[in-house]
């Protein structure tokens, strides 16, 4: 296998018993990944079935509220079934075809991914299996019904916490029972390699897009590129076309929850100390005796104690960034889209919005931003109902 | 002549006991594993509670949970090994954890406190072959020997590798699963382990699945040795029995189980 580590970080920390799953996966997306057929089929579906390319969008109506650089957005949230993940799952699914597997597992936390699975699963005909922490199968309940729509079983996880890192757990053991007829799609640049490669591969076509239209349109690169970071495979998906670009600032923004300083936060590299977790090595929130604790954001799509060891490389080698937004500074984020753009967000990438918004009012208009908009907020309109509820009720007593 | 080597030169089926440290806390956590060497354990190995345990069946999964939620940490891990060393001259001792919690500490740490507790060995559950050398010299440096694991789906080739230079034996996981109890062994197994012991240049012991003198005795027919895991963690993890019936009922399940294959 190839490319397992970045510098420290990623690795195959697995048991035995994956291993060979593992360089199974590993060989057939090497022997595909360049296969004419193979990508004809990906760039097929990701036209007629995706709906890309999608839009680079410029928000003018927010940049003049900022009045400083350019604001635009890429709109993932156009995609089908409303998010990024969609890329992924669809790279994955046509690999498992060529595997000649039946089945599709994944793990999920918001919903999106469980959702994005079972879509590509009903398309080519697998049989799904969505693993779901049961705290998370509460918060998300319109999810699940999708999901059970499209054909798939939802299983609910009990174990440990009852979200996200618990579903992926439970993904894990799964597998190592089923691989035999059973591809398990992981949601974001983390998990064992070649996963996160894999993921950032199928993702990337979000920052070549991005890159070529921002081009067309401006004649030259923008100066700054910002994507929020849960796993990261959106944000890893929009860097991957810039990468080679050292004038472009690539920032990742981090869930800061109710603040990096009380604990309640998902910044796994701004809050969190280098770990193991579900098969590599990155940045990690854990306790004092290397115990895995669970992350907190109000957005349940970075809800996740680990991040992709991608990132964890970007970040110590100072190619990207890394920040933090509160819920507060995404929820306002949040809202300033809708009002002036007519644009509901995801409350993931709201927290990306609330760090352009603030970098943007630094910068000169002749300056650009490129934001990722990873998703559409729909899913998220009970949340933000209950959060502005909680923090009337507060602000009444 | 390591602990290990003298252990299983001596002609008979190795007997390796699995037990959670700290479950349900630290105290009655070594009381039950001194009756499971009053049964006849040859080699325990002492279970690191973690948070994430993935390759493990909803047994140990709660066991950990248990251990970490009553304050259990890592550090008294060095404790339990060092009173059993103490308790017990011959006894082979396995450090049996996920890579996190050693991290953590420092694997240079880790190591010093586990050769001074007197520990035998370490099994890193997801560190595999790929990143052993991470951690083998620093291991190696404090006289701890690695356990190797070799699954069903290990392939020929990598049974070689995995098992070049090993001085301590091999875990032969029997089936393609977590752990826990099964009520029968795979078909396949006594070919599988006749395979893996002409490949590795160490004893074997199989475990996964091992709860009653039928399918321990199954599983011994191939190979070296046994060893049983999730059984004695149900013993730990039952409310209904005080510490002192626990550590009763490991002996009885030690010699009952090992028993059958001496």
């Amino acid at each position: 296998m190839k490319n397992t580590h970045y510098d420290i970080y990623g690795g195959q920390y697995v048991a035995e018993t994956l291993m060979p799953s593992l360089e199974e996966l590993d060989a057939a997306y090497r022997k595909f990944r360049d296969d004419p057929d193979f990508v004809r089929e990906m760039q097929y579906f990701l036209r007629d079935y995706v709906g890309r390319e999608s839009p680079l969008y410029f928000a003018e109506r927010l940049t003049a509220h900022c009045g400083g650089a350019k604001i635009y957005l890429k709109r993932e949230d156009l995609n089908h079934t409303g998010a990024h993940k969609i890329n992924n799952t669809l790279g994955q699914a046509l690999l498992a075809k060529r595997m000649g597997k039946r089945r599709l597992i994944a793990e999920t936390g918001a919903g999106m991914h469980g959702v994005a699975t079972a879509t590509v699963a009903a398309r080519f005909g697998f049989e799904c299996e969505i693993f779901m922490g049961e705290a998370d199968i509460r918060r998300q309940q319109p999810n699940v019904e999708r999901m059970e729509m499209l054909g798939a079983k939802v299983r609910s996880v009990s174990s440990g916490t009852g979200t996200l890192k618990d579903a992926m757990n439970e993904a894990l053991r799964n597998w190592v029972e089923t691989s035999a007829d059973t591809f398990y799609v992981i949601g974001t640049v983390a998990g064992p390699a070649p996963y996160p490669e894999m993921v950032k591969d199928f993702q990337s076509v979000i920052g070549r897009e991005a890159r070529a239209q921002f081009l067309e349109l401006s004649g030259k690169l923008p100066d700054e590129v910002i994507a929020c970071v849960g796993g990261g495979s959106n944000a890893m998906g929009i860097f991957a076309g810039f990468e080679n670009d050292p004038e472009v600032k690539l920032i990742g923004v981090e869930a800061g929850g109710k603040g990096i300083e009380t604990g309640h936060h998902a910044a796994s590299i701004n809050g969190g100390q280098v770990g193991v977790l579900h098969g590599s090595k990155s940045y990690l929130l854990q306790d004092a005796h290397g115990q895995v604790i669970d992350a907190y954001s109000v957005s349940a799509g970075l809800d996740y104690p680990g991040v992709g060891p991608e990132h964890a490389y970007l970040h110590d080698t100072g190619r990207a960034q890394y920040t933090a937004i509160n819920d507060d500074e995404a929820i306002a984020a949040f809202d300033l889209l809708c009002r002036l753009e007519g644009i509901l967000p995801a409350l993931e990438s709201s927290h990306a919005i609330a760090q352009a918004v603030k970098n943007a009012k630094k910068l000169t208009p002749d300056r650009s931003i490129v934001v990722c908009l990873s998703g559409r907020g729909d899913k998220d309109m009970e949340n933000i109902r209950a959060y502005k509820a909680g923090r009337q009720i507060l602000q009444c007593k | 002549m390591n602990r290990f080597e003298n252990i299983f030169s001596k002609g008979k089926k190795v007997a390796v006991g699995y037990a959670t440290a700290g479950c349900p806390e630290t105290e009655s956590s070594l009381e039950f594993m001194r009756g499971m060497i009053e049964g006849g354990t040859d080699i325990l190995e002492l279970g690191v509670p973690f948070s994430d345990p993935t390759a493990d069946g909803p047994v140990i999964q709660q066991s950990s949970q248990t251990a970490l939620r009553n304050g259990f940490t890592i550090e008294k891990v060095f404790e339990i090994a060092s009173t059993l060393r103490a308790e017990n001259p011959d006894l082979g001792i396995v450090l049996f954890s996920y890579y996190n919690p050693i991290l953590f500490l420092g694997l240079e740490n880790f190591a010093e406190r586990a050769e001074k507790a007197g520990v035998d060995g370490v099994l890193v559950v997801d560190v595999p072959f790929e990143e052993r050398s991470e951690i083998e010299p620093v291991l190696k440096k404090h006289g701890l020997e690695i356990i190797p694991l070799v699954s069903p789906a290990t392939g020929i080739e990598r049974i070689r590798k995995i098992t070049e230079g090993c001085r301590s034996f091999v875990y032969y996981i029997t089936v393609r699963g977590v752990t826990g109890t099964r009520s029968q062994m795979p078909e396949d197994l006594l070919q599988k382990l006749t395979q893996l012991r002409s490949a590795s240049p160490a004893p074997v012991a199989a475990g996964f699945g091992i709860s009653s003198p039928e399918t321990a005795r199954a599983a011994a027919e191939g190979a070296d040795g046994i060893v049983i895991g999730s059984a004695f963690v149900k013993i730990q993890l039952d409310t209904a029995l005080s510490t002192a019936e626990k550590r009763e009922k490991a002996r009885a399940l030690a010699e009952r189980c090992f028993g059958a294959v001496r």
